[in-house]
């Protein structure tokens, strides 16, 4: 049995996909000279009839995956977030979008924890582009456990998905016999004052934050939105309704992202106080991933400040 | 390779499919007209191409459209959408009279195709070149499925502007894709002028060549030479074929041949009935 708790996000992808390929014929996995880095090689090495090199092709392979698709083939296109959003972008749209097709879009390299390669390799705009698409669901694990159960939703799920993950290991979340419920907000605390929000990487910040105000006395709930899309809108009108306010938090461009979805239902429904912990409109730099986190203020402190600001002691 | 049961393809002798590409030219103009907007000029210089596919070339079942082995046409230039609308309805896809509602609210016909709205349409296409990687994705699920079926991708000269039909290009042999053929409708026109002088393609066949394709290069008006083309690349096995089809933009209505005006823009009543007229 895989420990799925040890691993980092891609490389639980890696192992998830290896368990899949063996029950479900119908996957075929697609790869633009990543292997290595997105942990495919690993079905590539057990499955090689059903590994699709594409080489430095990722805009071909959004197109491939989607003829797939149409021949009744589960595909799983994977390269860096960078280029499965930005690169290949009408590609997903024209070949897997909009004709709906049943493609599986897993995308490594998230975020700016990708750390020293710099700006041109922070993927901070994919949720935004990949929310926009009719039809897509969307999801953003914060651990391995959490990945391996979105991976086995998305296979079993038809339609198109983006699965985003990330280059290091996240802290551990969630626990053997989590069960991944797609869409379905999963509630890590629960607080009366104000609720934190959060997807990937920034859940553990999360947690950690509301440890720090339960010491000063702020009461906060912790959910982790780890599907942007379908969105649990329950889940979000029930804090806006039983807290003070809501912060999110995501390593992402403030405008599009989680904070953008999350704020529109919040507006629309039940309108309350609302902090907002993501990238300010600004590219980034090379630095060490924890660096580049604490530059553009992606830190437990800064989630603790932004609830301060609406639910204040 | 599995064979199916049955080979259903409707065959039709080479004065038949003329007539019958004639017959799909009057749709495209009435169509077109009809809707007061499209593309009459890459409908009309594929047409030969594709009658002699459905009418006798492919193996497809208009009483099935998603039956498994049939062979699969991807019109990967989507603009030309009428004239493969023009043939479906022929074959027996939809009612012929379906051909009106094209561009119209709530049809199934839509300006650029739509795989999830028009029985025989394998892809919904509309921005160009993407159509020979998604026939890809449909020759290698074929491949797996150890299926017997062709995939033909139908192209755009002006489309192969485009970087991805060249990395498809590059694909497909290195992977040996050889149940898959591109056939480029080499019209000389792009939308803003020839395509010498928007973005020169030549030499065209030698670029496939390079990229290690088989490449037959064919008068794309002559029916018997498109059925012998389509033939010699589904008998060759190791790698891809590319068919470059010679053709003129416009064909079959004098005033639209070799005339850019009519890329995009539908004929006014008076020229209708003129285009209607010599395609008689």
């Amino acid at each position: 049995m895989t420990n799925y708790a040890d691993l980092s996000t891609r490389d639980a992808f890696g192992q998830v996909l290896l368990e899949l390929g063996e029950s479900i014929k119908q996957i075929v996995v697609l790869d633009a000279d990543l292997s290595r880095s997105t942990m495919t090689k690993y079905f590539g090495g057990k499955f090689p009839e059903r590994f699709i090199q594409c080489g430095l092709e990722e805009q071909n392979m959004m197109s491939i995956a989607g003829g797939l698709a149409a021949s009744g083939k589960i595909p799983f296109a994977s390269t860096f977030a960078v280029f499965a959003a930005c690169r290949a972008f009408d590609q997903v749209r024209i070949c897997i979008a909009q004709p709906k097709l049943n493609v599986k879009v897993v995308a490594t390299h998230g975020g700016i924890t990708v750390g020293e390669d710099g700006a041109s390799h922070h993927a901070i705009e994919d949720l935004s582009l990949y929310c926009s698409l009719p039809g897509f669901s969307v999801v953003v694990p914060a651990d391995g456990i959490e990945t391996a159960g979105a991976v086995r939703a998305a296979a079993a799920t038809p339609g198109p998905f983006y699965i985003r993950l990330g280059r290091p290991k996240f802290p551990a979340i969630n626990s053997e016999g989590y069960k991944f419920s797609l869409g379905k907000a999963v509630t890590l605390r629960n607080g009366k004052d104000a609720t934190i929000i959060a997807c990937g990487i920034m859940v553990s910040k999360a947690l950690e934050a509301a440890k720090n105000l339960a010491a000063q006395g702020i009461d906060c709930r912790v959910l982790n939105m780890h599907t942007l899309k379908p969105l649990d809108e329950a889940s979000i009108i029930l804090a806006a309704t039983q807290t003070k306010g809501i912060v999110v938090a995501e390593e992402h461009l403030l405008q599009g992202g989680l904070g953008s979805r999350v704020a529109q239902v919040v507006t629309r429904e039940k309108p309350v106080p609302m902090g907002f912990v993501a990238i300010n409109d600004v590219y980034t730099k090379s630095g060490k991933p924890d660096e580049l986190l604490q530059k553009d203020g992606l830190t437990a402190e800064a989630i603790e400040q932004a609830v301060k600001k609406i639910a204040p002691n | 390779m599995t064979q199916p049961k049955t080979i259903l393809k409707p065959d039709l002798s080479v004065p038949e499919l003329e007539q019958k590409a004639k017959l799909l030219r009057r749709h495209v103009i009435t169509m077109i007209a009809n809707a007061g907007s499209g593309h009459p000029g890459g409908s009309l210089s594929a047409a030969d191409v594709i009658t002699a596919l459905y009418f006798k070339v492919m193996r497809h079942d208009p009483k099935n459209p998603k039956w498994p082995d049939r062979d699969r046409f991807v019109l990967s230039k989507g603009h030309a959408a009428p004239i493969l609308y023009a043939a479906l309805a022929e074959c027996g896809y939809f009612p012929v009279e379906e051909l009106s509602t094209l561009r119209k609210l709530g049809s199934r016909l839509q300006g650029h195709t739509d795989m999830t709205l028009t029985p025989g349409v394998e892809m919904s296409a509309g921005s160009l070149g993407q159509g020979l990687s998604f026939g890809l994705g449909i020759a290698l699920a074929a491949r797996l499925d150890k299926k017997s079926y062709r995939t033909i991708v139908l192209l755009g000269d002006g489309e192969c502007d485009e970087g991805q039909v060249w990395e498809a290009a590059m694909f497909a042999p290195h992977h040996r894709v050889d149940n898959i053929t591109a056939i480029v409708d080499h019209n000389d026109l792009q939308l803003d002028g020839r395509t010498c002088d928007i973005m020169g393609l030549e030499p065209l066949g030698d670029k496939w060549r390079a990229f290690n394709w088989h490449v037959l290069e064919i008068n794309g008006h002559d029916i018997k030479q498109i059925i012998n083309a389509l033939k010699k690349a589904g008998d060759t096995r190791g790698k891809p074929t590319a068919i470059i089809a010679h053709t003129i933009k416009g064909k079959g209505v004098s005033f639209m041949e070799g005339n850019v005006d009519f890329h995009g823009k539908a004929p006014s009543p008076q020229e209708t009935e003129q285009a209607l007229k010599e395609l008689a």
